[in-house]
């Protein structure tokens, strides 16, 4: 089959979502649902705009956790991975914690440390960071370990020093393995984040989108719920094409992955 | 240190794996500075252990691998039989890598990775990473690579094995030509008997299971070799006694 032109990569999804939206609009309409129940695209992206001012600094408080746990799971991950790789003994005795840490479903555990961590921002970023990073932690992981022993062996002929290996080869080499794990990362984070502020249900300055949520929920606002879900998924969106801009950016030139779409 | 002198001796050699099987038997081998030796063989006689033994890769389990006395650290160029490049770096980086990694001054590594560039014609490819290069080309890249440190000796294991006949014929004539220029003294593992005639001054047969040199065979042409060469009936006749010496090499058990 025929690889699709370029055009319709963008025109065939927009369609879809067209039809979708025009078919939801029309359903409503013609059912003539009450917005308490579900309420219809027009309504919900009026709710966007009249609402901003509640909603985006919400959005602002959800994104700056998603933030900063994104980070440390970016960060703690990779070092964690290299750590790992340097000794098989480390790796033996933490990975399966590791493991563990993963398949626990957060909204299990998101109470338990909302109840240990008092400064419930803090709480949220632990909640957010437990969920994010594993991917970049496993993925990286293999990287480091996926070098191609020829190349290994090359360096070992040139009297690499075992910094030299790990600089020059290993951290190169596994590079697309990392951002691999961040573009899955940075998804998990905002899920972790909405997830524990449901938990916590914290109200005030600080509530960040997913309490909104809970808010509007409350008081039969629909639209208004809507419109917030809206924002979620749109931030997650925006996170994914980030990570994948920044990865492509990065990797064009030589890597398999990215290579049909940069060029 | 006369021209006698061997660069590189192997004194009854013998590998074993961990597994038990007996990768290389008593092997002696002695590498003339300036001489292009061809070692042939069938797989598993241990071609590519002996070059790993010679490149300090790997140990021997028995006998020893002794280096021309008052040469000072010993310096390999090695060529795998994949190119073996760092997809992340371009060309002149992946030819600067054993200069960089001994941490010889800029001015100094990029005045030899011009050098080899040029040795192995590859100007104007410099900045080009090696997904845009044909694997002729990046195998001329892992030979610049592996000239850039003036090796005392070469290794070169089965590097044109996994080209096309032409682009094959191309570097085989290229490094024949180069290996005379430059005096290299080079070891190049084939299995192919054409390719160890058209390139050797000496040919070395190995038997196989376990490796063991078989016979040893002189090449009674002048080097550098070209595409007249191919046709001539000295190359074919070589061709024909090193054929029969390499059947005789793998009836022996």
């Amino acid at each position: 089959m025929a690889a699709p032109a370029r055009g319709n990569r963008v025109l065939a999804p927009a369609l879809v979502g067209v039809a979708f939206l025009a078919a939801w609009e029309a359903a409503v309409r013609v059912e003539n649902i009450p917005p308490y129940i579900l309420p219809g695209p027009i309504l919900v992206a009026r709710t966007v705009v009249a609402d901003w001012g509640t909603l985006f600094p919400s959005l602002l408080v959800t994104l700056a956790i998603t933030g900063a746990a994104f980070l440390v799971a970016a960060v703690l991950g990779l070092v964690l991975a290299v750590a790992f790789t340097q000794s098989a003994y480390v790796e033996r005795a933490f990975f399966p914690y590791a493991v563990i840490l993963q398949v626990t479903p957060i909204v299990a555990i998101a109470p338990l440390i909302i109840l240990w961590v008092k400064w419930i921002p803090l709480a949220l970023l632990i909640c957010a960071w437990l969920v994010a990073f594993f991917p970049v932690l496993s993925n990286t992981v293999l990287g480091l370990v996926s070098t191609d022993k020829n190349l290994v062996d090359l360096f070992r002929l040139y009297g690499a020093t075992r910094w030299q290996v790990f600089r020059y080869l290993r951290l190169p080499a596994a590079l697309p393995y990392f951002f691999g794990g961040l573009k899955i990362s940075g998804g998990l984070a905002l899920i972790g984040a909405v997830v524990a502020e449901f938990v916590a249900g914290t109200g005030g300055a600080q509530s960040g989108l997913a309490f909104r949520i809970l808010e509007a929920g409350y008081t039969l606002q629909i639209p208004r719920m809507f419109a917030a879900l809206f924002l979620i998924s749109a931030a997650g969106v925006l996170i994914f094409a980030l990570l994948t801009g920044l990865s492509r950016l990065l990797l064009y030139r030589w890597h398999e992955s990215e290579i049909d779409a940069g060029a | 240190m006369t021209a006698a002198a061997p660069v590189v001796t192997l004194r009854e050699v013998s590998r074993l794996y961990p597994s038990g099987t007996q990768a290389l038997d008593r092997l002696s081998l002695s590498v003339d500075p300036g001489e292009f030796l061809t070692l042939l063989g069938p797989s598993g006689c241990g071609k590519t252990t002996l070059l790993r033994l010679i490149a300090g890769l790997l140990e021997p389990s028995g006998g020893s691998v002794e280096w021309s006395p008052g040469a000072g650290s010993r310096r390999l160029g090695f060529v795998f039989q994949e190119p073996t490049l760092m997809p992340w770096a371009r060309v002149d980086d992946n030819i600067r890598l054993p200069l960089m990694l001994a941490g010889v001054s800029p001015a100094e590594s990029a005045a030899r990775v011009r050098e080899a560039t040029v040795q192995v014609g590859l100007e104007g490819f410099e900045r080009a990473y090696p997904r845009e290069l044909s694997g002729g080309m990046k195998m001329r890249v892992s030979i610049a690579r592996a000239l850039v440190t003036r090796p005392q000796i070469l290794l070169m294991d089965e590097p044109f094995a996994a080209l096309d006949e032409i682009t094959r014929f191309r570097l085989e004539n290229d490094l024949s030509a180069l290996a005379r220029r430059q005096r290299l003294t080079v070891l190049f593992v084939t299995h192919s008997v054409f390719e160890s005639v058209y390139l050797g001054s000496r040919v070395v047969v190995l038997a196989p299971r376990p490796g063991r040199v078989s016979a040893e065979f002189r090449v009674e042409a002048a080097a550098p070799r070209d595409e007249t060469f191919r046709t001539s009936s000295v190359y074919l006749e070589a061709c024909r006694q090193v054929s029969a010496l390499l059947v005789r090499a793998m009836e022996a058990r």
